[in-house]
């Protein structure tokens, strides 16, 4: 599997990474080498064995349903950027 | 050429949970911005999330409730996307195995028939926070309180074929929940938002058309308005030899038009992958078997008992069973007056046009059962006509009260005594000779509308105390005999 440069500008677009122009070829470079890995990985039979969610030979502990978190809106607004009647403020977000 | 409507439904139901689905803080309605938001729902460096089990219960509950299969192992999933009310950068959801399988529930349309719509899934997953929009200095608010409360989405099959079914099954949906006690289903608070998928067909063809998405409607009404407004669009384009773009519309009630929400690029990529940070739910028969012992009557059951036990139409019962609080209220002045009829007509009637007017909700109502069947058990007996028992629980809706002292005190018990009703009959009919001769002169047919002048003005003598049947009949005799 390759790569194709504008891929490479979507995937960046969609977790909202910078990548300068210079850098491309070297990261396309080394994005298909890990997808060769995969590929490598993927040629193994499966077939008989069951999807993998966890590491962990272990099922979700569950917690009770009880209100254990006090407000601490002073402390967290403390250290954010801006902040106006209780809102955290942030740059103009236009449907 | 003639079209066949296809809708699917998207519901979101906030659970009645205390705390929130991966953290300890409270979902209580209507707090001060950001009071309820902990430094997990504001994903701090290095917070992780711990599973609420009360909304595994209440998912599985609901799973019961559709006969819907259980899945023994589901897992979480993250839904990665970038928005301010989202600090995560993802939702934890359940993409390939949720928590609820296929399951069904029946709707009831206005012609009486029975219509199953299929339930594709339901599953888990996290609410955002709010985003308001109002202008802060060129600034967006963001209130995380909601970030993090507990949803259940169910995804419905694509089964349903009108606006008018869609919202019966909504209100189904909405029935259910409530009755099992795992969402208040407030609509008008948010407890109850609903994605519309519709798309169009030519009739007869197998294949469905392309489909638009309604994000977010948050009312009964709204449904039906916005899939039929979505409808009368994409006919008139197909209609036109256009084609219709799939794409995610937004539903404006002020101006009754669905539109486009500017589309984002790539914006349906959501690039799932299970969540490393919650392990797989495991849930056994043993434990799925407690939770059905749980189980309240449901509507269908409770609609199913109600024409059986009570005698009454599918429609009628269907109202009646639509909240668990109304089909109690029926339920417990049925047992009062031993009228299930006349039980059914004073909630539906009299009752419900009290409740709309006054904007209440039956738990609310100033008349409890026990009181308005001890007003039909004066009805029943003849205490008072069924007239006068209007204006009885007129008085104890304003004033308060039993129906009996009412009525003592108002003087309002019926006259039922004949030789008193026959006097006032003669008095009406020596004050109103003329009209008796022009009674006695006309042809039979014609009598019958012209004794109902009579009829009132014995009633207005009475102060509408007169038994109606009595009057009736002594009338009858009088003028005819």
């Amino acid at each position: 599997m390759t790569i194709q440069s504008d891929e490479l500008v979507k995937i960046a677009y969609l977790a909202k990474l910078q990548i300068d122009a210079d850098n491309t070829a070297r990261l396309t470079r080394d994005l298909d080498q890990i997808l060769n890995f995969v590929d490598q990985m993927k040629s193994v039979d499966t077939t008989q064995v069951e999807p993998l969610s966890n590491p962990l030979e272990m099922t979700q502990r569950l917690r009770k349903d009880e209100v254990t978190e006090i407000n601490q809106r002073d402390a967290f607004q403390n250290i954010a950027p801006a902040t106006e009647a209780g809102l955290y403020l942030v740059p103009k977000v236009i449907e | 050429m003639e079209w066949e409507v296809v809708i699917g439904l998207e519901i979101h139901v906030q659970l009645a949970t205390k705390s929130k689905i991966f953290s300890g803080s409270s979902t209580a309605f209507g707090a001060e911005p950001n009071t309820q938001a902990s430094a997990v729902d504001l994903a701090m460096p290095g917070m992780l999330p711990v599973m609420n089990q009360e909304a595994v219960r209440m998912a599985v509950k609901f799973g019961l409730a559709i006969e819907a299969e259980v899945a023994e192992r589901s897992v979480f999933d993250r839904k990665n996307y970038f928005y301010p009310d989202l600090p995560k950068g993802y939702q934890i959801s359940q993409l390939e195995f949720p928590i609820v399988k296929t399951g069904h529930v029946d709707i009831h349309l206005d012609d009486g028939t029975k219509k199953t719509i299929g339930v594709t899934r339901a599953h888990l997953e996290e609410d955002a926070g709010k985003s308001l929009h109002e202008d802060f200095h060129g600034m967006t608010g963001i209130d995380l309180n909601r970030a993090g409360t507990p949803l259940l989405e169910i995804v419905s099959e694509p089964d349903i074929r009108s606006a008018k079914e869609a919202v019966a099954y909504l209100k189904k949906i909405h029935s259910i929940v409530t009755y099992l006690g795992i969402s208040d289903g407030d609509m008008s608070q948010g407890s109850m938002r609903c994605d519309c998928n519709v798309s169009l067909r030519p009739k007869g063809q197998e294949e469905f058309g392309t489909r638009t998405e309604i994000k977010n409607v948050n009312s009964f009404r709204f449904v039906e308005k916005a899939i039929n407004t979505e409808i009368e669009r994409q006919m008139d384009i197909l209609e036109n030899g256009g084609s219709i773009e799939q794409e995610t519309r937004l539903y404006d009630a002020d101006k009754d038009e669905t539109r486009s929400m500017r589309s984002k690029e790539f914006a349906n990529d959501y690039r799932y992958f299970p969540d490393p940070d919650l392990l797989p739910i495991e849930i056994d028969q043993a434990y799925i078997e407690e939770v059905r012992k749980t189980l309240p009557e449901l509507p269908e059951a409770k609609i199913a008992r109600f024409c059986n036990e009570y005698g009454l139409s599918d429609v009628d019962a269907g109202i009646l069973a639509a909240t668990r609080e109304q089909a109690d209220y029926f339920e417990a002045v049925a047992a009062k007056s031993g009228d299930a009829k006349m039980a059914a007509n004073w909630v539906m009637g009299e009752l419900a046009k009290y409740l709309n007017q006054n904007n209440l909700d039956i738990a609310q109502s100033p008349i409890n059962a026990d009181a308005l069947g001890g007003l039909i058990l004066r009805i029943k007996d003849n205490t008072v006509s069924g007239k006068i028992a209007k204006d009885v629980f007129d008085a104890m809706w304003n004033e308060g009260g039993e129906a009996d002292a009412i009525i003592k005190a108002k003087d309002l018990i019926q006259v039922t005594d004949t030789s008193t009703i026959e006097a006032i009959v003669d008095e009406v009919l020596a004050n109103n000779a003329a009209q008796v001769e022009q009674y006695r002169a006309a042809e039979e047919a014609k009598r019958g509308k012209m004794i109902g002048f009579f009829v009132g003005q014995t009633m207005k003598a009475s102060k509408g105390k007169a038994n109606p049947q009595q009057v009736n009949e002594i009338l009858n005799k009088k003028l005819n005999g």
